[in-house]
């Protein structure tokens, strides 16, 4: 080993050093020599991930992550952050001639004059779409198998403030090509800021330059959106992403799966084909969606126009808790001593999501002081067998669904001709009622799982016997290895291997020095 | 498949016969073939797509290649990885990442014995230092804030709307007297407003015409509705939206955004909906040539609810 590193070792010597890995493993060498990550670098290829297929949301959400980077960057060639007035000519007749800002002409414009514009566009629209929908239900399986446990809390926080970020990017990318829909969205943005207590008006007029709408909104959302947001996320994604190294990945119990070891595939070259691979399909998959759905036709809202409206106004999928908490909530404005406190917005607005998200951060401290468990956890929970977490977690999932499905009480009177005071009615009861009805129905199934013997495990056939009198039997077959939950020896890492006799090395035997 | 081949192993020092770097896959040679033609047609669709690029073909084919390329190709990857690859399951030791009590204590001691006590014995030192610091933290927020945006002072309260403003139409004509029939509306704004984008955004309003015979609609208001001419703002009392739906019948205002609505016929009260105040209401009147003008602005601030807005 020593004369690899020496100073005077001829090409010959060193080339004769990387001995039988060749060319690969000259390069190892050079690379080793200068960075020393030869150790370091199989620990990594040799890191473990699990298999088990909930392990592979957060992964979606990474890749729909990058095909926005990607898309993201091809639409800001074309598109021009201003809110100036031009007038539009171009392939799409019925807004020829007509004065628009030049951020929804160049929006339109890189829709129908630029070489796949269309299809980068709705690519990134979808894969928005994607990313946060997959970082919530990355989430939901995070919380519901217990893998915020200590030590891992840290994470989970970095994991809230990422959803909270994609949030909001999401909010401004869309409103960023000034249509019709998007304008009335930065327009109820406003509105909610406005309402909040003594500080809102000055908040408002200092992100919006001013009084709706201004001039400055545009830039500002662009450079926010293309910019610093990203870069924060960018950010938090590595501290994610190398916390989750450090503290290597959690695991469910199972046969030779304990705390103090992780059981599933290597970096190299196992999981790096399969997330490869998977990196490929949602990238794919989006490209299909971009394809083959429409997604937010701009030209056919038409540009923003601030005495303008048009009907069905939802906003996208992860904004529509708060518009539909907004439509529900009643008219309890309070107006004394000199001051109005629009408790019809901030309620629903602020006051709400502050509370979701400031529960989803306080989580693991709740969970810690109420259950009195401050271990460390490696191996995951089955749902069933943490019924009030569980419960707990349908119960504000089914609130939050409740109020998606309230953001289009016009859209279900019209559809199903009834009247919207029904449904607005309909939709109240469904709001209040839904946490108090999902928790004790998510309690009793997870209560009936636990007694369930052999829940959560694959059946196995029974073995009809004829014994010798004739008689039949039916005995059950052995259990998959897999699900048995008897505790296997794993196999330690060995600390050391003995060097064999040079004669006796058979081909293939690996040696590795510890 | 016995047992012994399905517990975790460690990779390191594994022999190359060893069960667990078998492909899982039982017949490797059929998922050899399905991978390769997955990676055929992945292949094929991505140079579809160059060539749909080159002719700049529709949007939807160009989409279809190269979505189905990188499908194909990461099925065919993916396969490759789950069927052809070392089955395992392998197993990595983890080692506990805290250290032990006596490097903790080592770590404390730097943090306090050799930190904490310079700060302790210097403490006018550190106090203006912290002092500075924070100083500096607040000033360092001021352009952030004040540079954003101007006050809002008055701005929330006033419209463009004077005493004989002119009420036009979107294309700046003014309004007639004889322009609308019962039953009828107009967006307006104040002549010479119609095209700036506080015009749009803040003095919009609604003119119904609902009756050929002077209109009342609160006490107080008896000057208000010449011709039965009534106008209110156009911004929803809840967050702004214009109130862009009249449903004739009903005589109701109604906001697509949270279907707020507004009975026009005795002040635009709120009937239904978030909105926690009646829209204001525009007092009107013809002047002698029959044109419709502005008696005054609104009596208060228009649109949503905020902080300093005093009465109801």
């Amino acid at each position: 080993m020593s004369d690899v590193a020496g100073a005077t070792t001829t090409k010959r010597a060193r080339r004769q050093g990387a001995g039988r890995y060749g060319r690969l493993g000259q390069v190892v060498n050079e690379l080793d020599d200068r960075l020393g990550v030869a150790k370091g670098g199989r620990t990594f290829l040799d890191k473990i991930f699990p298999d088990h297929w909930s392990f592979m949301l957060g992964e979606i959400a990474l890749y729909s992550f990058l095909v926005l980077l990607v898309t993201g960057v091809f639409l800001t060639f074309y598109y021009i952050p201003s809110s100036a007035l031009v007038t539009y000519h171009g392939p799409y007749l019925p807004l020829d001639g007509q004065r628009v800002t030049q951020a929804y002409a160049s929006t339109v414009n890189l829709s129908f004059s630029v070489r796949a514009g269309l299809l980068m566009r709705q690519m990134h629209h979808w894969a928005c779409d994607i990313f946060v929908g997959a970082l919530v239900v990355h989430m939901a399986r995070v919380f519901f198998t217990g893998a915020f446990r200590k030590p891992r809390e840290l994470n989970w926080t970095i994991g809230v403030t990422l959803l909270t970020l994609a949030i909001a990017n999401g909010f401004l990318g869309y409103s960023l090509p000034d249509d019709l829909v998007s304008g009335t969205g930065i327009r109820i943005a406003y509105s909610i800021m406005l309402s909040i207590p003594v500080v809102g008006t000055y908040l408002a007029f200092f992100v919006f330059g001013g009084n709706f709408p201004g001039t400055a909104i545009i830039p500002r959302f662009f450079i926010l959106h293309v910019l610093i947001i990203p870069l924060v996320i960018l950010g938090l994604v590595g501290a994610h992403l190398t916390l989750l190294v450090r503290q290597k990945h959690t695991q469910f119990p199972g046969p030779g799966r304990e705390e103090n070891n992780v059981v599933g595939s290597p970096m190299f070259p196992v999981f790096m084909a399969k997330t490869t691979g998977y990196l490929f399909a949602v990238s794919g998959v989006i490209a299909l969606l971009g394809a083959f759905a429409q997604i937010n036709p701009i030209w056919q809202f038409g540009p923003y126009d601030a005495a303008r409206i048009s009907y069905a106004v939802q906003p996208d999928w992860y904004m529509g808790f708060l518009d539909g908490a907004l439509r529900i909530f009643p008219s309890w404005s309070f107006m004394g001593f000199g001051h109005t406190i629009p408790f019809e917005v901030t309620i629903p607005a602020v006051i709400f999501p502050g509370i979701v998200f400031g529960l989803a951060y306080a989580w693991p401290a709740l969970e810690r002081r109420v259950t009195g468990d401050h271990a460390i956890h490696h191996l995951l929970d089955r749902p069933s067998w943490r019924p009030k977490r569980t419960a707990a977690g349908v119960a504000v999932l089914a609130l939050l669904s409740a109020l998606f499905i309230a953001s289009s009480t016009d859209v279900i009177a019209n559809f199903f001709h009834l009247s919207l005071n029904t449904v607005l009615w309909a939709m109240r009861v469904i709001v209040i009622l839904s946490p108090f009805v999902a928790y004790p129905i998510t309690y009793k199934i997870c209560k009936e799982l636990q007694g369930v013997h052999g829940a959560g495990k694959r059946k196995t056939p029974n073995l009809v016997v004829r014994t010798d009198e004739g008689e039949y039997v039916a005995e059950p077959t052995p259990a998959y290895p897999e699900d048995v939950l008897d505790e296997l020896e794993p196999t330690p890492v060995p600390t050391y291997i003995e060097q064999p006799e040079a004669e006796s090395t058979a081909p293939g035997v690996r040696v590795v020095e510890r | 498949m016995s047992d012994e081949s399905r517990t975790p192993v460690a990779l390191a020092g594994l022999r190359a016969d060893d069960p667990h770097l078998e492909p899982s896959a039982r017949n490797p040679h059929v998922v050899e073939a399905v991978i390769a033609a997955l990676f055929v047609v992945g292949m094929a669709c991505v140079a579809g797509f160059g060539a749909a690029y080159w002719v700049n073909a529709k949007p939807w084919i160009l989409g279809a290649t190269l979505g189905g390329g990188l499908l194909f190709l990461g099925l065919g990857l993916i396969a490759w990885g789950k069927y052809l690859m070392p089955r395992g399951p392998f197993v990595e030791e983890r080692h506990p990442l805290a250290n032990d009590a006596a490097e903790r204590e080592a770590l404390a001691a730097v943090l306090v014995d050799r930190g904490a006590s310079v700060v302790k014995r210097r403490p006018l030192l550190g106090g203006l230092l912290g002092g500075g610091m924070g100083i500096f933290g607040i000033v360092a927020l001021f352009p952030l804030l004040r540079s954003l945006g101007p006050l809002p002072k008055g701005t929330l309260f006033h419209t463009d709307w004077r005493k004989g403003s002119y009420l036009v139409d979107q294309t700046g004509r003014r309004i007639h007297e004889g322009d609308l029939a019962v039953g009828s509306i107009v967006t307006v704004f104040p002549e010479g407003t119609e095209n700036t984008d506080r015009g749009q955004a803040v003095d919009q309003t609604v003119l119904i015409r609902l009756s050929n015979f002077n209109y009342v609609t609160q006490k107080g208001r008896a000057t208000w509705g010449p011709k039965g001419y009534v106008a209110y703002s156009k911004l929803c009392t809840h967050l702004g939206c214009p109130v862009g739906l009249y449903e004739q019948q009903l005589q109701l205002l109604v906001c697509p955004c949270h279907q707020s609505m507004f009975n026009v016929t005795d002040g635009a009260i709120p009937t239904f909906g978030p909105a926690p105040r009646p829209l204001p209401q525009l007092p009107l009147y013809i002047d002698a040539q029959g044109y419709l003008r502005a008696q005054a602005d609104y009596d208060q601030p228009v649109g949503p609810g905020f902080w300093e807005r005093g009465r109801s």
